[in-house]
């Protein structure tokens, strides 16, 4: 990748962060959604239904075990959003802008998963600061150590986006991909409840879930290891893999466009 | 500049180019006039490398725009038909993006940015966000953008589409400047005959193929002379009597006649003593490429123009604006 096309990977990186710092209304909603789940839904469910969670020999209030959780969520939601504008981009006419720069397809589809994880980064980083709130304690260390986690999730994440959004015609599909997809990879991702004690069909599709794997490292990371599923070194592997692999798609699939 | 030969691309089982030839000078302002689906958008997509031709070839400042796409792409500035700005950038954030993916050099960013602005009156108002734009200044802003990088040919596909006179006007003087002071080639395609005279040569393309190609001057001669329209109680027993004693074929359009003579001001007026018919209005003026493109082709060029698809896209499009 020669300095031509790393510049450019900056110019579209840089345009989602611009549109992302103007669009105030998504910066407040950032904080809206998760808090709904943590203190209303959480909370609800906790008190009503008397929910404390026990795994590995740890116990824990049900709104701090679903905290990360809906960490997870903010990222999912924010990556594929920004993933999926490209959509919006071929429809008002932006994307053609993009396609006929004298630069590699590649470095469009990189820039872009950048842009997507920065600004999932930033929205993830809002919702960290509600710890206080919701009795988790977060070190400075532990921040700086879940901060590059939740990049890298973000980065996976954005680039499934990206993928659908390459293939994706219009907006309309997008109702589509939000009951299809992204809810099902939040439902399953065991944000909401433990993966321990599962029928054997529920099990495999929860291990199916990419973000399953993101929501694990996070619970590690944030309420210690006994609550994990999975070690940090898996998680952190099978997420790599998915983005290193959604990545070279989509990097694929802008070059034939 | 521009090389084209026998370029011929269809989608499925529709030719949307049939073959076309031509070449473009240096410096010079090149257009294609035609009606919508005449595959002028068709042929500026290949010539700017975002759609491939299947077959015959096309080079432009030396380089094959299939083999070669990266350095054509980085030689040519584009207006495409439909806005392609990001409106919620401000127009200079707009232009840093542009000259961030054509390695505008950073040095010279700046003032270039500065002074792309400046050309199309639209400095003061860089910092302001493009959504709040009207839409001959994203016009303008697209103009400007597509000129950031020095290109050696400048695509202007329907540059005023769907804008006001004034603004259509204001773009024209632009674009003549222009070409004065940046010897750049221009090549732009529309369908709006008066802004056809604007160019030094132009290409009639129909059916995905060119059916003529002349200066606008030499095509008006095609037409035999002057036009004259005119209305009668009875078109049909006129267009009979003028053939009889005049021996000229008068064309049928839009409830009119329409006639081509040589010297139209003499003419005039032993042909409204000749006819018995009582002559409801007449007019007569220089032949237009409208008259050119009817000669040709025996439709006008807005026959085609007016289909519900066509006034639906062009209704988007200036809500877009």
């Amino acid at each position: 990748m020669n300095m031509n096309n790393l510049r450019a990977v900056y110019a579209i990186w840089l345009r989602d962060v611009i549109r992302y710092k103007r669009d105030k209304a998504r910066v407040v909603s950032s904080l809206a959604q998760p808090a709904l789940f943590l203190f209303v839904f959480g909370n609800g469910l906790a008190r009503g239904l008397s929910i404390n969670v026990a795994t590995g020999g740890a116990r824990t209030g049900y709104v701090a075990f679903i905290y990360p959780g809906i960490i997870g969520m903010t990222l999912l939601f924010t990556s594929m959003f920004t993933a999926v504008s490209i959509v919006w981009d071929r429809e008002f006419g932006f994307l053609k802008e993009v396609m006929v720069a004298p630069i590699s397809r590649a470095s469009v589809a990189i820039g872009k998963a950048l842009g997507g994880s920065t600004v999932a980064l930033i929205q993830g980083g809002i919702v960290l600061l509600l710890s206080p709130f919701l009795g988790v304690k977060l070190s400075p260390l532990l921040i700086i150590t879940v901060l590059p986690v939740m990049l890298l999730i973000s980065f996976s994440l954005t680039s499934i986006g990206i993928v659908i959004a390459a293939k994706m015609e219009s907006m309309e599909g997008f109702q589509v991909i939000m009951n299809f997809l992204i809810m099902p990879l939040f439902v399953l991702s065991g944000a909401m409840f433990p993966l321990t004690r599962l029928p054997v069909w529920l099990r495999s599709l929860t291990r199916a879930d990419p973000l399953t794997y993101g929501v694990d490292a996070l619970r590690g990371l944030i309420l210690g290891p006994k609550l994990a599923e999975f070690s940090l070194a898996l998680d952190l592997t099978v997420i790599a893999l998915v983005g290193a692999i959604m990545i070279s798609v989509a990097v694929y699939f802008f070059e034939r466009q | 500049m521009i090389e084209v030969r026998e370029i011929q691309k269809s989608f499925g089982e529709v030719e949307a180019v049939a073959g076309v030839t031509f070449d473009v000078g240096g410096g010079e302002i090149f257009g294609f006039l035609g009606p919508n689906g005449a595959g002028k958008t068709t042929t500026i997509n290949i010539l700017c490398t975002l759609v491939r031709p299947t077959s015959g070839s096309a080079a432009l400042a030396g380089y094959d725009v299939v083999s070669k796409a990266s350095e054509v792409r980085a030689s040519i500035g584009i207006v495409f038909q439909d806005p392609s700005l990001d409106e919620r950038l401000s127009a200079y954030e707009n232009l840093i993006f542009h000259a961030l993916v054509y390695s505008v050099p950073k040095d010279v960013r700046e003032e270039r940015i500065a002074s792309a602005l400046d050309m199309v009156g639209l400095w003061e108002r860089r910092r302001d966000i493009v959504r709040t734009f009207s839409g001959g200044m994203k016009r303008r802003l697209e103009i400007a953008r597509g000129l950031l990088h020095h290109p050696k040919v400048l695509f202007l596909d329907e540059p005023t589409l769907g804008l006001d006179p004034q603004t259509r006007n204001k773009i024209w003087e632009f674009v003549h400047d222009l070409r004065e002071k940046e010897n750049i080639t221009i090549f732009l395609t529309t369908h709006y005959m008066d802004e056809a005279e604007n160019c030094n040569r132009i290409a009639i393309i129909d059916h995905g193929r060119i059916i003529a190609l002349d200066t606008p001057a030499k095509l008006k001669t095609m037409v035999g002379g002057d036009v004259i329209t005119l209305s009668t109680a009875d078109d049909e027993a006129a267009a009979e009597q003028i053939k009889e004693l005049h021996g000229l074929e008068a064309t049928a359009q839009d409830a009119k006649l329409i006639l081509e003579v040589p010297d139209g001001e003499k003419f005039l007026a032993p042909l409204v003593r000749s006819l018995d018919t009582p002559i409801n209005s007449i007019s007569l003026r220089r032949p237009t490429l409208e008259d050119v493109f009817l000669k040709l082709t025996g439709r006008t060029i807005r026959d085609e123009s007016a289909g519900a698809l066509d006034s639906m896209r062009s209704h988007v499009r200036m809500r877009r604006r």
